[in-house]
């Protein structure tokens, strides 16, 4: 640990001279662009929030604790962010390896493991449930050796796991084979002739440089599986506490209570929006501490 | 001041989308040629419309007739909020009321046009043993339901309750039932298809709903007159279609003896024999 953090040192104060040099010598001209710049940058950013906006100023706060106290809001929160951080660390355990695949190896295929892993991006998520349920379902390709096991998945939070890596898988492997490909491989073998195991250059070199790349990757997994609809209604049902994560209940919310719809998607707004600059700011504290 | 050219040419999309968006609202109304007839109606009349469809566009060559399926309960969402749509067949009065609530449907102008009864199926290979409705109360069996938002699941629970006024039942039996259900569906179309994968033991549908491949994939569990629950579906034309005359000529079309002879070719019960 000592080592991978006097790697991240050096790393960190050398990429913060280079920075700060930068800055020094092509400072952005703040003011070149005026007002131009921010009306072109304006209609997107209003777009990206007026929806959000729309939803604090629908939510009736009055009824806000009720409506988060309810077993419907509970349940549904509780079990979006067990199953969205159980699916999270899955997919960094998982595929940490593959994505130093990518990043090292090259070998025939390369291209088509590596489209493979992007795919889920661009599918619809309904793709995935109905695949998912033909591979893991009673009569699927895998179901009657599971069943022999004892092993039920459909309609289990099992099978909102499986459908949250799958849809979030990609966001964490792109990121994180980026992340070690930036990573310059003859410290990679310094490390190694100074006699560290390949695990060792792996953990203390490696993975601590790529460490913003794979912290980046790992919250948009987690931020894609807690907002996972699609796959999760087909492949896992819908049942309140067992199923029904946020974005289902939202969704029957909506037809049901629209009260009920709009407090549940203010709190994932909140929550999301909370995580993401938390982490940003721990990653940004990350170097300029150090 | 100088643009781009890129922005400009984004400029004339978004123009160019807009123009489209507006013509068919400036387009001259009558005689139906060329207009588009949006049809919003529940899941359950799927294939039945369908043929519906094919019998309008017969009598319409130059006529577009579009179908929007889904659970009742969205489709009165839609159209509360704004969807476009000329006619909405519901699968209960309830959600009716809701497009009423929502100004999209004259108040009484919503008329009966077929009713429906429940069923309980199960996979053909009948995993669970089920032979009779006391079955569905045995433990491990995994009953899957549309959630109580959508019409069927309603009259699902409706049946349920019914039972405790029988000797034959418990008077726990709706709630053992009830906690064997694995899933709420959110359409009747999800838990036809759940049954028929054989995910779920059993699953409670329209009989219209048993179609096409249904057919052969799945074993009908009858539920006795005196639980069952009809449903009566009604439709109406949206007030504020563009094009009311063809809006009336399908309603009309449905309520027609050769629509009602449709509507029981595929397992709906006719309005008149009722």
């Amino acid at each position: 640990m000592d080592s991978s953090l006097s790697v991240r040192n050096k790393r960190s104060s050398a990429a913060r001279t280079e920075d700060g040099e930068r800055r020094a010598t092509r400072r952005p001209p703040a003011r070149r662009h005026g007002w131009r710049l921010t009306a072109a940058a304006t209609p997107l950013l209003v777009l990206l929030t007026l929806p959000l906006l729309a939803l604090g100023l629908r939510m009736d706060f009055s009824t806000l604790w009720r409506n988060l106290s309810s077993p419907v809001v509970m349940q549904a929160l509780t079990l979006s962010l067990t199953t969205g951080s159980i699916a999270t660390f899955s997919v960094v355990v998982l595929g940490t390896p593959l994505a130093y695949l990518l990043a090292r190896r090259s070998f025939r295929g390369r291209v088509v493991v590596d489209t493979l892993v992007d795919l889920p991006m661009v599918l619809p998520p309904a793709v995935a449930g109905v695949g998912l349920l033909l591979v893991f379902g009673r009569r699927g390709l895998l179901g009657p050796a599971l069943d022999v096991m004892g092993i039920q998945i459909v309609f289990t939070p099992i099978a909102v796991i499986l459908a949250q890596i799958f849809v979030s898988a990609p966001f964490f492997v792109t990121a994180a084979a980026a992340g070690f490909a930036e990573v310059d491989q003859e410290l990679e073998h310094a490390a190694a002739l100074d006699g560290a195991t390949p695990w060792g250059v792996f953990r203390n070199v490696t993975a601590a440089l790529a460490w913003p790349a794979l912290v980046g990757g790992a919250v948009m997994t987690w931020a894609r599986a807690l907002g996972e609809f699609g796959a999760t209604i087909i492949f896992a049902g819908n049942f309140p506490g067992r199923t029904q994560t946020m974005p289902l209940a939202i969704y029957l919310g909506f037809e049901r209570d629209l009260e009920i719809a709009v407090t549940l998607a203010f709190i994932l707004v909140v929550v999301s929006f909370l995580v993401l600059v938390v982490v940003k700011w721990l990653l940004r504290q990350r170097f300029v501490v150090q | 001041m100088k643009f781009p050219k890129v922005i400009l040419l984004w400029l004339s999309l978004v123009l160019l989308t807009a123009c489209t968006q507006v013509q068919p609202a400036v387009a001259p109304a009558g005689r139906g040629a060329n207009q588009e007839l949006v049809v919003f109606a529940a899941a359950s009349l799927t294939e039945a419309f369908d043929e519906l469809g094919t019998q309008y566009r017969a009598a319409h060559p130059d006529g577009k007739i579009t179908f929007n399926y889904a659970g009742s309960q969205q489709l009165a969402q839609q159209l509360t909020g704004g969807a476009p749509a000329d006619v909405f067949a519901s699968a209960n009065q309830k959600q009716m009321q809701v497009a009423v609530d929502g100004g999209r449907i004259a108040p009484d102008t919503a008329r009966p046009f077929a009713h429906n009864r429940l069923v309980v199926i199960l996979p053909a290979d009948n995993p669970a043993g089920i032979s009779t409705l006391v079955d569905l109360a045995k433990p491990g069996v995994k009953l899957v339901l549309a959630d109580a938002a959508v019409p069927v699941g309603q009259y699902s629970l409706d049946f349920l309750t019914k039972t405790a006024a029988l000797p034959e039942y418990t008077a726990t039996f709706s709630q053992t039932v009830l906690a064997n259900v694995v899933s709420y569906e959110d359409n009747v179309r999800a838990v036809l298809t759940k049954v028929q994968l054989g995910e779920a033991d059993a699953g409670i549908v329209y009989t219209s709903d048993i179609t096409g491949a249904a057919r052969d994939n799945v074993v009908r569990l009858e539920i006795p007159d005196v639980l069952n629950v009809v449903a009566t579906y009604p439709i109406a034309a949206v007030s504020d279609s563009t094009k009311p005359e063809l809006a009336a000529e399908f309603v009309d079309l449905v309520l027609s003896p050769a629509g009602q002879q449709v509507l029981e070719t595929y397992g709906f019960i006719p309005i008149s024999s009722q």
